[in-house]
């Protein structure tokens, strides 16, 4: 939903950026306002990934410059744990395993560590579970896996459902979901999707990073940014998406020195 | 070497019921003298701490008294606490449950020392160690099922050489659940020796949790013997001490059993903690699960050797041996070493050791999610020692024993 008048959540500013002494990032901007829901496709390498990462706080990329304001706080000053709490999400590609560790123990650490950030009470073993239990029909996800590791044992299916389950819990204002879409079946694709659409809220803002259009057919996005070689070099609205999927990015190669960075912003 | 003698000759006159085992004892500790590096068992532990060890006097009675909520407390009622704090076991006090009784002395007689020889524990200096000072054994006969779990503790006292040993007898079908605890205090050195024989068909689920304090020490040797069909299950624990040593080792003496070991090594500071097995299948189609883990942190160090032996009588043998190693600072050292002695040729025997840090990207999962990086790294290292703790029989407060194993991690 574009609302000219809705205030700027993330604002992205000549962002650079790399991993030990490769560039990967090199000149990012992007504004998103409260309410869009942007898609930002491109081929693999592209930086799509990373710049989902820097905004997390991965502490593997070095930002070699620019900025990125979230609510207009400098958001490269705080900590991964901390972004979290204000209200950054990233929907992992890979969610991690962790063995020994309950799902549902976790879920509710982390669900605490956002509610007293906005000043709200912790909730006890038996609040979460009801909250847990009422959110995990969002993602139609079986509540045995709540009972496991995290992600230990999960299908891919079963992962991608954990992760928009804890977006759910976390109630995030920005969310990054780094291709929530693969490796899902097309029904886990519709339910993951439904669930996405359901969170997305007029103060809240939703970035997805794909490859696929099919995705965006069960999202319909805003903006679709189209990133090559550590920048965006092309804004436009869902028809790009479907012209990518029409004609592949072999375009790219032909722009001179894609120059682009049209940012709708 | 001198202060090495003079020791032996400060422990009390060789008397009672074990006065052979005692003086047979000290001359082994005479004829083997302190260990060194040269012997490959000992090439990598701490021999200066071992000199220290010798300095302690050897102690008749406990004078601390066990505070049963610490250091863990038991979640089951039913359960019968021995509390081992004296040379003078005092077996009328100690009220036993239909199906459990105290070996006689004929029974004593004839199976003590047995499953230590099956083990090959004879020319051990542990054992000796241990066979020199220990002035009274607690011998038990278990002959039913569905028993109150017996709960053995041993607590200690500051600057004190307390031996002690136990055996105990499992009959055929019969079925044992047994925890142990080890306590240590400043400067305390614990000798612990015990046997189990299991039956035919019998089955013990066996812990042990070894929680030190500043600067103790433990040695402990497990003699256990297998006859075919039995069940026996091994989880220890062991943490806090300055130098742990454990040595379990089991004996399939018809094969035909099963035999699952679970191990958790926790050091820190400057640690060294151990743990040396030895499975051997003396028959056929014998199976073993074993999984050892250990975590090191700051300057310690954590050893594990994990001996399997396969002679060629043991075919059909089914064995799994799994390391795994958490090296928690990198001043800290783990060494782990396998040892397969495979000579029957129809068999199943796999075994791998990890070695690992942290994973950045689950600290980094977690931290994303809220979750400050201690408490990412804690969670994580607590999952690391869920898969033990799961399985120590179900009667400890785990939280509880999590809470131990915490203690003075990520500073």
């Amino acid at each position: 939903m574009i609302r000219q008048d809705a205030k700027v959540i993330l604002d992205i500013v000549d962002l650079h950026a790399r991993v030990e002494d490769q560039t990967i990032l090199n000149g990012v901007n992007l504004k998103v306002r409260a309410g869009e829901i942007h898609a930002v496709m491109g081929r693999n390498g592209s930086g799509k990934s990373t710049l989902s990462k820097i905004i997390a706080g991965h502490p593997a990329y070095d930002v070699t410059s620019g900025t990125i304001y979230f609510q207009g706080e400098n958001l490269l000053a705080m900590e991964p744990e901390e972004r979290a709490r204000v209200g950054i999400f990233l929907g992992f590609q890979y969610p991690i395993e962790i063995p020994g560790v309950s799902n549902l123990e976790f879920l509710r650490v982390s669900t605490n560590a956002r509610r007293t950030q906005l000043g709200l009470e912790e909730l006890d073993t038996f609040e979460f579970e009801d909250l847990v239990n009422e959110r995990i029909k969002l993602v139609q996800m079986d509540p045995i896996f709540l009972n496991r590791s995290v992600n230990e044992g999960f299908s891919g299916g079963e992962k991608k459902r954990n992760e928009i389950l804890q977006m759910a819990l976390l109630e995030p204002i920005v969310a990054i979901l780094d291709e929530t879409d693969s490796g899902l079946d097309i029904d886990a694709l519709r339910i993951v999707s439904s669930g996405v659409n359901q969170l997305a809220k007029p103060n809240t803002a939703t970035i997805l990073i794909t490859h696929y259009q099919r995705l965006l057919n069960e999202i319909t996005p805003d903006y679709v940014h189209v990133m090559n070689a550590g920048r965006i070099i092309r804004t436009g609205g869902k028809k790009l998406a479907l012209e990518l999927e029409k004609s592949g990015y072999e375009w790219l190669d032909a722009e001179p020195g894609n120059q682009g960075g049209l940012n709708h912003g | 070497m001198d202060e090495y003698l003079q020791w032996l000759d400060s422990l009390p006159k060789a008397s009672g019921a074990l006065k052979a085992i005692q003086l047979r004892g000290r001359e082994s500790l005479k004829r083997l003298g302190l260990p060194n590096q040269a012997i490959e068992e000992w090439r990598l532990s701490d021999i200066a701490h071992l000199k220290k060890i010798i300095q302690y006097p050897y102690v008749k009675e406990l004078n601390q008294i066990f505070d049963e909520e610490n250091p863990i407390k038991s979640l089951v009622d039913n359960k019968i606490q021995i509390i081992i704090d004296s040379q003078d076991i005092h077996k009328e006090s100690i009220n036993l449950p239909k199906g459990i009784r105290h070996l006689n002395q004929s029974e004593l007689e004839q199976s003590l020392g047995h499953s230590i020889e099956k083990c090959s524990f004879m020319d051990n200096w542990t054992v000796a160690m241990n066979h020199a000072a220990t002035m009274e054994v607690l011998g038990l006969k278990v002959e039913g099922k569905n028993l109150p779990l017996i709960e053995i503790v041993i607590p200690s006292q500051r600057d004190s050489f307390i031996p002690t040993r136990v055996i105990i007898f499992v009959e055929e079908n019969a079925e044992l659940e047994l925890t142990q605890i080890i306590q240590g205090s400043q400067n305390s050195v614990h000798s612990h020796v015990i046997e189990v024989h299991l039956g035919q068909e019998a089955k013990v689920n066996h812990g042990l949790l070894a929680f030190g304090e500043m600067n103790s020490s433990l040695m402990a040797n497990i003699a256990i013997e297998q006859n075919a069909r039995s069940n026996y299950s091994l989880t220890t624990v062991q943490e806090g001490w300055l130098f742990s040593r454990l040595e379990p080792r089991v004996v399939q003496i018809e094969g035909q059993a099963h035999t699952n070991i679970k191990g958790l090594q926790i050091s820190k500071g400057k640690d060294q903690i151990a743990t040396h097995s030895l499975v051997r299948f003396d028959g056929p189609e014998g199976t073993l699960d074993q999984l050892q883990k250990a975590a090191a942190a700051d300057h310690s160090h954590c050893i594990f050797n994990g001996s399997i032996e396969v002679p060629r009588i043991a075919q059909k043998t089914n064995a799994n041996q799994l390391s795994r190693n958490l090296l928690l600072s990198s001043n800290a050292r783990i060494d782990t070493k396998p040892e397969l002695e495979i000579v029957a040729d129809d068999v199943r025997c796999a075994h791998g050791a990890t070695v690992s840090q942290l994973e950045e990207e689950q600290i980094f999962y977690l931290r994303s999610r809220g979750i400050e990086d201690d408490q990412a790294a804690a969670l994580i290292f607590k999952g690391y020692c869920q898969e033990i703790l799961n399985c120590l029989p179900q009667n400890k407060d785990k939280t509880q024993i999590m809470q131990k194993l915490l203690r003075g991690m990520r500073k």
